[in-house]
């Protein structure tokens, strides 16, 4: 064992750096999952839709500000702000027209509705930004890379990859953390979340949390899909790629289970990363492997409570 | 109610099942009102960036042709189907298309799973089926059709000739590494590759072999890897937006100056990539149709080709557009062949099938012969990546032209058995500059 760490920790250095920035990825997608999940109790596959949307409305504003003749730096509020803008657009817009009338419905009209409207949304998609590769890495370009030491060589890091998206994905576990536990709105949140029929009695505008969660959810899905546009060429199906990660996170880590979420990412894309160095045929089922594992002995995820059932 | 069939009506009516389809094919054919073509291509998903350009380029050419006045005095009239859903969907709608739609002609699919898989009802169907852009070297290899034809080249051409390319140019490289798509493109052509470099090239190390999920938008952890290998030569035949992200993501983190990368289906990517695209790289195209082909047989019709699409689509045709188009050519070469043998009468199904074997037609840039087999010779030109005043993105320069015999296997031999017979001199024979 000492002998492989000794051929194999340079680079199982590197597959850490790599791992970061990728669960940083994971987990904004997957956390706007949970957090829809845990309140609305709705399993929302247009999720994948959102981050796609996101990306390409980060990329085609970024492309319009760009030809403004906007400074560089720029680029990176701006998707910042792309993200809120399609999340307070579409969120309310499907919470209020869509979601709302299905609420009382079973799981599985639910699962369908939501599924049409991923479908239709994939081709609101083509219809609006066709179906050839779109890309702006503006933002990736700006800010350079930066050289990490391996061995007697080195080898070149963006420091978009390595700093920004584990940055953004820090700040909103802290940000999240904060604002469910100290703010009012954010108790408000955790009460429907843990008792939805309690916090109803005891006066919560049960209708007005769902609204401003489903917002909230949409504006961190659009926020992974902006963040990946800066690396990453937009294409048809690329929601179809998130959501079904994302479902893996959220399934390991519990439902409603922010904290969870945060683990779950990071050994998911650790365990990708490691598994393209030294067995690259298993990058593909890695977070699978680890999601069945889990739940194997956790089947209520790893920060999942058993929930009793009243029969 | 029951209802028994007697030993003799159940042979009767058995006997009449097999035959009807072999019979209606052979009767005397009809002049029909409209040409009818059922097209197979990829309308949604991933590989739609190829899909809707074919089927731009297909409505393009059919709207050319029923203004001069259709093929053989009849107007065309085509039926698009979405590849993405699968196979076994694709399968119902190729036989609704003919049953229902009454299709005259298929022309079949960009995803070798998909050829794989309907080619057969061609058989089945009796109705001619051109395979406009599929590249398994399965089909023809594993397989003989009467009515399926490919009027386009193969995986096995369009890996060789980007190999011979490299041992040609770059004669001295000692590892490689490899990044393609994980479905059957992406390992079939790797194969083909690593037959055909171990016969030509002994001895060279494979460092890496990976293949990303279908659709992966991250090779951020792959790049490291190779940055860290350095190896001499990377390989990777992905497409569409995996290999605009890899290409991007590999330029910012400078992994060009390290590995010379070999690219064979670069080219529907170049327009996206821009100035991305770093320069001295080979990339290919899946044929002979670069839009700097600095000497297309036909250089009116190709600029007429290429000019059209841009004025009604504003972009450049890409591959996808010009294979479509070389079916729709081989389409009309084919028919007008087989109404002249009949002196202008209707051809049956069979007997436009018949006509395909062997069919010589031209395209823009060369002829297509379609084998005995039904395989297509198509040209192949390989270059390294480079920028002109012409156009906003790269653009092979240094070309050589691989004629298709050259870089294909003989009928009636498997690719990667023939592969395997190369001996290190075709490097030097195979191709010419051009």
């Amino acid at each position: 064992m000492a002998e492989w760490f000794q051929d194999n920790g340079l680079l199982l250095g590197l597959a850490l750096l790599d791992g970061l920035s990728s669960a940083g990825l994971i987990f904004l997608v997957a956390v706007g999952l949970n957090l829809v999940f845990g309140v609305l109790r709705i399993v929302n596959v247009a999720h994948g839709s959102l981050y796609a949307i996101g990306a390409y409305a980060a990329a085609s504003i970024g492309i319009f500000l760009a030809g403004l003749g906007l400074p560089d730096w720029a680029s990176i509020p701006t998707l910042v702000l792309s993200a809120a803008l399609v999340g307070a657009i579409l969120g309310p817009l499907i919470e209020r027209f869509l979601l709302r009338r299905i609420y009382a419905q079973e799981e599985v009209v639910q699962l369908l509705v939501t599924f049409a409207l991923f479908m239709i949304l994939e081709d609101v998609q083509k219809l609006i930004w066709g179906v050839q590769p779109i890309h702006h890495d503006t933002a990736m370009k700006y800010l350079g890379t930066i050289d990490v030491p391996f061995g007697a060589d080195f080898i070149p890091f963006t420091n978009y990859q390595l700093f920004v998206l584990p940055g953004f994905a820090v700040v909103t576990l802290a940000g999240l953390a904060w604002f469910l536990r100290r703010t009012l709105t954010g108790r408000v949140i955790v009460a429907v979340t843990t008792d939805r029929e309690a916090a109803t009695a005891m006066g919560i505008d049960a209708a007005k949390v769902f609204l401003l969660t489903f917002t909230f959810g949409a504006m961190l899905a659009a926020l992974g899909g902006a963040l990946s546009s800066p690396t990453a060429a937009l294409v048809p199906g690329i929601g179809a790629q998130t959501i079904v990660l994302s479902f893996a996170v959220v399934a390991t880590a519990g439902l409603g289970q922010i904290e969870g979420a945060a683990l779950t990412s990071l050994m998911m894309g650790l365990g990708r990363s490691v598994a393209v160095y030294f067995e690259p045929e298993l990058e593909v089922v890695v977070p699978y492997i680890i999601m069945v594992l889990v739940l194997l002995v956790r089947p209520q995820g790893l920060f999942g409570v058993i929930e009793t059932r009243r029969v | 109610m029951t209802t028994t069939l007697s030993r003799r009506e159940a042979l009767v009516a058995g006997f009449g099942g097999v035959m009807l389809p072999a019979t209606l094919s052979a009767q005397p054919a009809q002049k029909p009102a409209e040409l009818k073509i059922g097209v197979t291509t990829f309308l949604s998903g991933p590989a739609s960036v190829f899909g809707v350009p074919s089927r731009k380029a297909c409505e393009m050419l059919i709207d050319q042709l029923n203004a001069a006045g259709g093929i053989a005095g009849v107007p065309v009239r085509a039926f698009f189907v979405d590849e993405a859903p699968g196979t076994d969907h694709l399968v119902g709608e190729i036989r609704r298309l003919v049953q229902s739609e009454g299709v005259h002609v298929l022309f079949q699919s960009i995803s070798s799973g998909s050829c794989l898989a309907c080619t057969p009802l061609s058989r089945e169907l009796s109705k001619l089926m051109l395979l406009w852009d599929c590249g398994t070297q399965r089909i023809f290899e594993e397989n003989r059709y009467e009515y399926a034809f490919r009027t386009q080249g193969y995986g096995t051409s369009e890996v060789l000739a980007p190999l011979l390319y490299l041992l040609k140019h770059k004669p001295d490289f000692r590892t490689v590494a490899v990044l393609n798509q994980d479905y059957a493109w992406g390992r079939d052509s790797w194969e083909l590759w690593k037959t055909a470099m171990d016969a030509l090239k002994p001895g060279v190390r494979v460092v890496a072999e990976m293949f990303p999920r279908f659709g992966s938008t991250d090779f951020s952890t792959e790049i490291t890897r190779l940055l860290a290998l350095r190896p001499d030569v990377i390989l990777s035949t992905s497409w569409g937006g995996e290999l605009v992200t890899f290409v991007r993501q590999a330029t910012e983190r400078r992994l060009h100056e390290r590995s010379i990368f070999v690219l064979p289906v670069a080219e529907a990517s170049m327009q996206i990539l821009g100035r991305s695209m770093p320069e001295g790289h080979i990339i290919g195209t899946r044929g002979d149709h670069w839009n700097n082909h600095p000497a297309p047989k036909d250089p009116a019709a190709f600029n007429a080709f290429v000019n059209a699409y841009r004025q009604r689509f504003n972009e450049y045709p890409i591959y996808p557009c010009h294979h479509m188009a070389q079916a729709v050519w081989a389409l009309k070469a084919g028919l007008e062949k087989a109404v002249a043998a009949k002196n202008g009468a209707w051809p049956s199904d069979a007997e436009l099938a018949a006509a395909f074997r062997g069919l010589t037609f031209p395209t823009p840039t060369s002829t297509i012969t379609l084998r005995e087999d039904g395989q297509g010779l198509e040209d192949q030109i390989v270059g390294l990546s480079s920028f002109n005043d012409r156009f906003p993105f790269a653009v092979p320069k240094d070309m050589m032209l691989y004629p298709g015999a050259s870089v294909s296997a003989p009928v009636g031999q498997k690719s990667t058995d023939w592969l395997k017979t190369l001996q290190p001199s075709v490097v030097q024979t195979a191709g010419r500059s051009i």
